[in-house]
């Protein structure tokens, strides 16, 4: 199981190790010691702000980008998937079970910028045997932040 | 007409207001607080529960269901109290589903007793079960519990509380307003008092899944219920519903497990006066027991986080309180401050708009503590946490 310090960071990774301590009934020091830990082996890879990227008057493109790739006899897909996933433009890189291999999400400031990627960079490496792109659209829900959040519940403030 | 108050039946002029109700206006009427004083999750209902709802809605489910319930309803109850308090009870004739326990407590003491039957209950404790009883016609009989006990209840005051005329003893554990847990040989001891007496008990464990380890906030403790006890079963009313664990208030969803014939009394007064509970939350509760462990468990957890979080405040503060075993409520102990339970709420909320309930609200035993509730976002807890540190300091 995911230790319950890490998950609690997972949600916000903003918690002090202050806040930590008063939550878990620990000291401080053993967090901080804790999160470090973590870093320094790379459990956590980092830390970012979810944004809602139309309020952010986010202007470029994201798309989803469904790869085939031929197996090597040595190393499967990693070799490939780790070069793809080396290029800037790649936000995340996932391989996949079904009809496709990878699924490459990329990110870049408009439509021509995504088709020269794909065109020079992605289906050109050896191994890369077709691609299918999908457009993002509108975002509805962002690493469990649905954009549009819900009304308050309006509890009366005093129930027996 | 003259005197409308003398047309009120005489039973119901025996009851007091509600204790809570002044206090509820005044905080009604202001901004900017932040209430502690809450009985309700702050969530809402997991989105799958409600989309159960929404769903039974579109597919014209409207009607009227059995009076006992949906079928396929009290069989997931059925299955859930075996697993979660032990005893197996029959879906088709042991088991009634009711709008809350609210309600259910409603037709038990109907169900249960005649004129002047005595009623033991624990008190500090919800605020429904003396008026219930005398609604019922019954006489309550109040069992004090103490701060030095945690609030648990002593199997000998039990005891001694008993008379020819006692009917039925309440229990509440996790109990609202203490968030107390019994002790399992205590408990063990009143079963074995209830079996003597030939006694029936009313055991409302509408806060059962919020339990908690003082160490570990991922670790579910294990909850004994009374009923688990030898000859319990056969004199037991188990009582539960969704409200809390579910965050499932406005549902109204409640059920009542209980042998036959006590099922069969209760079940008499729901059809003639409740018909059945809505069907819309009944498809909710469905899917709430079939697929619901996960989030209760998420909540679960942030509760127990919370509670960390206040009672690491209040020990900074001075304010004394014991680590309670369960619900979602503090009873920190203020009487180091020389005020009484009702002023020094009444005070918080005039000076650092912070509203806790006085523990009189709950029983003449709560004098001298306040209800803090923690289902409440963190950021308001940390902030009431500043006021009230704020609030005590000026009372030197
Ligand atoms: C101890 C206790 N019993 C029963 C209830 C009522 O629950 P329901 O919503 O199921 O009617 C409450 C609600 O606050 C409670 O605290």
């Amino acid at each position: 199981m995911i230790d319950p310090i890490l998950e609690e960071l997972q949600r916000n990774s903003r918690s002090t190790p202050e806040e930590l301590a008063k939550l878990f009934h620990l000291d401080a020091a053993e967090i901080t010691a804790k999160i470090q830990g973590w870093e320094a082996d790379g459990t956590i890879l980092g830390y970012h702000a979810v944004i809602d990227p139309e309020r952010a008057g986010h202007t470029g493109v994201t798309a989803f980008i469904e790869v085939k790739l031929t197996p090597e006899r040595e190393g499967g897909f990693d070799r490939i998937a780790r070069r793809i996933s080396k290029f800037s433009q790649v936000t995340s890189c996932y391989l996949m079970s079904g009809g496709y291999d990878l699924v490459v999400v990329v990110e870049d400031v408009n439509l021509r910028a995504v088709a020269q990627f794909i065109a020079e960079k992605l289906s050109t490496l050896e191994g890369v045997l077709s691609t299918s792109t999908h457009f993002q659209l509108k975002v509805y829900k962002e690493s469990r932040f649905t954009i549009q959040g819900e009304s308050h519940s309006g509890r009366l403030p005093v129930v027996p | 007409m003259n005197n409308l108050a003398s047309k009120v039946s005489r039973q119901l002029q025996q009851i007091p207001k509600s204790g809570i109700r002044d206090f509820f206006e005044l905080v009604q009427g202001r901004e900017d607080v932040i209430s502690l004083g809450v009985g309700e999750p702050d969530f809402s209902a997991p989105w799958h529960i409600r989309e159960a709802a929404i769903y039974c809605l579109e597919s014209g489910n409207t009607a009227y269901t059995s009076n006992l319930g949906l079928l396929a309803l009290r069989e997931e109850i059925s299955t859930y109290v075996q697993r979660y308090f032990g005893p197996s009870y029959d879906p088709k004739t042991e088991i009634l589903v009711t709008v809350g326990v609210s309600e259910a407590l409603d037709l038990a003491f109907r169900a249960l007793l005649n004129p002047g039957d005595e009623v033991i209950y624990h008190e500090p404790c919800y605020v429904s079960y003396s008026p219930s009883i005398v609604m019922a016609y019954g006489k309550p009989v109040t069992v004090h519990t103490r701060l030095e006990d945690n609030f648990a209840l002593r199997a000998s005051d039990v005891a001694a509380a008993i008379t020819e005329r006692t009917r039925v003893i309440v229990l509440n554990f996790p109990t609202n307003p203490t968030g107390a847990i019994e002790p399992v040989d205590e408990l063990e001891k009143i079963a074995k008092l209830a079996v003597e007496h030939d006694l029936i008990v009313i055991t409302d464990e509408i806060y059962s899944e919020l339990i908690y380890d003082d160490t570990d906030a991922a670790k579910v403790p294990s909850h004994t219920s009374i009923v688990s006890f030898p000859g319990m079963r056969e004199r037991t009313i188990l009582l539960h519903g969704f409200s809390k664990a579910y965050a499932m208030t406005g549902f109204r969803l409640g059920y009542s497990c209980a042998p036959n014939i006590l099922t069969d009394a209760m079940m008499k007064v729901h059809q003639y006066s409740m018909l059945c509970a809505s069907i819309i939350a009944q498809k909710a509760g469905i899917e709430a027991l079939r697929n619901g462990a996960a989030e209760v468990e998420n909540m679960r957890h942030e509760y127990a986080l919370r509670r960390n979080l206040m009672l690491e405040g209040f020990a900074r503060i001075g304010i004394p309180c014991f680590p309670p075993g369960g619900a979602f409520y503090l009873f920190p102990d203020i009487s180091r401050f020389g005020l009484s339970s009702r002023d020094f709420a009444f005070r918080l909320l005039e000076q650092e708009s912070v509203a806790v309930v006085p523990g009189t609200a709950f029983g003449v035993s709560g004098e001298g503590c306040v209800r803090a509730c923690y289902a409440t976002g963190r950021a308001e807890l940390e902030e009431a946490l500043v006021r009230i540190e704020r609030f005590v300091k000026g009372l030197g």
